[in-house]
């Protein structure tokens, strides 16, 4: 790597620390900077006695980390897949709220929210299963002759979400009221009423899938060259493609069965990573997509949290910024992204 | 002499036509053999046979004495290299990442490239003449220099064979000399068997050792230049009128004009 490049590197890996540290403060009951450095320090009062500190206490371990701990893993998860997706299918305009994974996940959680019996797990299996069976309908509509263009794979994920996204709606209408209010919560978007049971379902699942897709970073740099390539250059082009798949879907859905749905992250964040680290590498983009893709969630909750009185899912926020770019990469590369 | 890779008796068909039928072929270390013929002949077709991208209904493709469709993707990519005509990805790589992609089939499932695959990998840049470019990203490059990218490329594989489909297409009259001496070379050089497909028979007549002349899926006629690319034989397989013009190098072929008044 290039000396520039591989300051912008760390400086970009180290980032999350920062801002991490930033998001302990921010919120309704604001705490000073410096209790929440004292507190981080000093770790839970084994005495705990009533004091304000004990109160900021509480505040930091039992309501904000476990939600900046899950913006930071969600991020991860929505980014790092965006990356790999765009790679395996050769197109810069694609992930998985694109490709209909998150809407199938969507459904999948839903459908085991409202009528499945609260078991550990089983929330995470189904929208595993829906996620990955929806990716398979927007694959297998979008190819022809073997091969998915660019545009279709757009235009069949646009279906599947659509068709997805209205099962989710029914599901709504025959779910009980009394579980109505957690689908409802759940399907905004938000980490809002997350603790750390849904650090813990998803979080394993988020980091294994990422530890993967790590280390075949550089395969993902060869799958990006094409099938007939990537054979030649002596890659089990299906078995590997599947392995990405696998892990794709299993860190998106494990972070909307406890989340939502969030879009835009995915496609935002690679491509500001491929900007700014000025190479399409892998090696490169995974880690730092990583990074870059947890700050982005992680201030983007901060905002969704403090911006009002009032919570704002902060699905809307990643849109309100997600979408514009879009279409100014579209804008830029002049259409021609469309032909390919 | 050593013989890398034959051919024996291949056929392949595509929904129920023959494409190839019944090719026969050895080639054998440092030379070099060229598939010349018409659009459709089955060039690539055949290419793709003996790389193993392509299943043939019958015969086989035996590579170093093992059997090109019984390996697996990574045994094989250690042993063939495949030069694809010059493209643009979605993703410009720079270079030099380009070129380390060969290393792959060296590689274990988890393993990043080491400082040694940098090494063989500048060292492949060097053989081209790209080492200045090394960083600049591919799809800068011209046309010319992207095809050597992708030799380059294949030589960082450190293969036995090398398949080149039409590597001087695109190309201009400079370049295309560029690319074919620099293969030549490398076939000398490193021992390694060349398979060709050109669109030229001047180039082949220049840049091979043996020219597989193909017509409709068949090989028409095989051997040395002098033999193989003649007036009749060209004239029957590209159903123009030509005349063979000997100067003091040796000779070349020229379309008759009359073919088309």
């Amino acid at each position: 790597m290039p000396h520039q490049r591989k300051s912008i590197f760390f400086l970009l890996l180290l980032l999350p620390l920062p801002v991490f540290l930033l998001s302990l403060t921010v919120g309704s009951y604001h705490i000073p900077f410096e209790e929440v450095l004292a507190i981080l320090v000093g770790g839970i009062d084994p005495h705990p006695s009533f004091s304000q500190t004990q109160i900021y206490r509480d505040v930091i371990f039992m309501i904000r980390l476990p939600r900046i701990l899950l913006s930071l893993l969600g991020g991860i998860a929505l980014s790092v897949s965006g990356a790999s997706l765009q790679s395996v299918f050769k197109n810069p305009l694609v992930d998985s709220y694109i490709l209909g994974l998150s809407a199938g996940a969507g459904l999948g959680a839903a459908l085991a929210i409202a009528f499945l019996p609260n078991f550990v797990g089983l929330t995470q299996l189904s929208a595993f299963s829906f996620s990955f069976l929806a990716f398979m309908l927007t694959y297998f509509v979008a190819r022809d002759r073997g091969q998915a263009s660019t545009v279709s794979l757009v235009l069949a994920g646009v279906i599947v979400t659509a068709l997805f996204s209205a099962a989710l709606s029914m599901i709504k209408f025959f779910t009980s009221p009394e579980k109505l209010s957690s689908v409802v919560y759940w399907l905004m978007g938000s980490m809002a009423v997350s603790g750390w049971d849904e650090v813990l379902q998803s979080g394993p699942l988020i980091l294994f899938a990422f530890l993967i897709i790590g280390l075949m970073r550089w395969r993902l740099n060869v799958l990006s060259m094409g099938d007939e390539e990537a054979k030649s250059l002596g890659i089990n082009v299906e078995r590997d493609r599947l392995v990405i798949l696998l892990t794709t879907t299993l860190m998106v859905s494990s972070f909307v069965s406890v989340s939502g749905i969030i879009g835009w992250v995915g496609l935002v964040i690679p491509h500001l990573v491929r900007m700014l680290m000025g190479t399409p590498d892998n090696r490169i983009v995974i880690p730092i997509s990583a990074s870059l893709g947890g700050v982005f969630l992680l201030l983007a909750d901060d905002v969704a949290r403090s911006l009002t009185s009032y919570e704002l899912p902060v699905g809307v926020i990643t849109t309100i910024i997600g979408a514009p770019f879009f279409l100014y990469l579209l804008r830029r590369r002049g259409g021609s992204t469309w032909r390919q | 002499m050593e013989t890398i890779v034959s051919v024996e008796d291949l056929s392949f068909s595509y929904g129920g036509a023959f494409k190839l039928n019944s090719i026969s072929l050895k080639v054998s270390a440092g030379t070099v053999l060229t598939l010349l013929g018409p659009n459709g002949c089955g060039k690539t077709t055949l290419l793709k046979c003996i790389n193993a991208l392509l299943k043939p209904e019958s015969g086989k493709v035996v590579i170093f004495g093992k059997n090109a469709h019984e390996l697996r993707r990574w045994e094989l990519a250690r042993l063939v290299g495949y030069v694809p005509q010059a493209h643009v990805s979605p993703f410009p790589y720079s270079t030099l990442d380009l070129v380390l992609m060969g290393r792959t089939a060296h590689l274990d499932f988890f393993q990043q490239p080491s400082n040694l695959d940098y090494e063989i990998a500048e060292k492949a840049l060097s053989i081209v003449g790209l080492d200045r470019l090394k960083h600049r990203p591919y799809d800068q490059l011209s046309g010319g220099e992207r095809q050597l990218a992708l030799i380059a490329r294949a030589i960082a594989q450190e293969p036995k064979l090398l398949l080149l489909d039409e590597p001087t297409a695109h190309l201009d009259f400079k370049n295309q000399f560029l690319v074919l001496s620099i293969v030549r070379r490398i076939a000398r050089e490193n021992g390694i068997g060349v398979i060709m497909s050109l669109h030229d028979p001047n180039h082949a007549i220049l840049f091979s050792d043996i020219v597989a002349l193909m017509k409709n899926g068949s090989i028409f006629d095989m051997g040395p230049s002098h033999l193989v690319i003649t007036k009749e034989k060209i004239e029957n397989v590209y159903e123009i009128s030509v005349r063979v013009v000997n100067h003091t190098d040796g000779f070349l072929v020229a379309p008759s004009m009359e073919t088309f008044s």
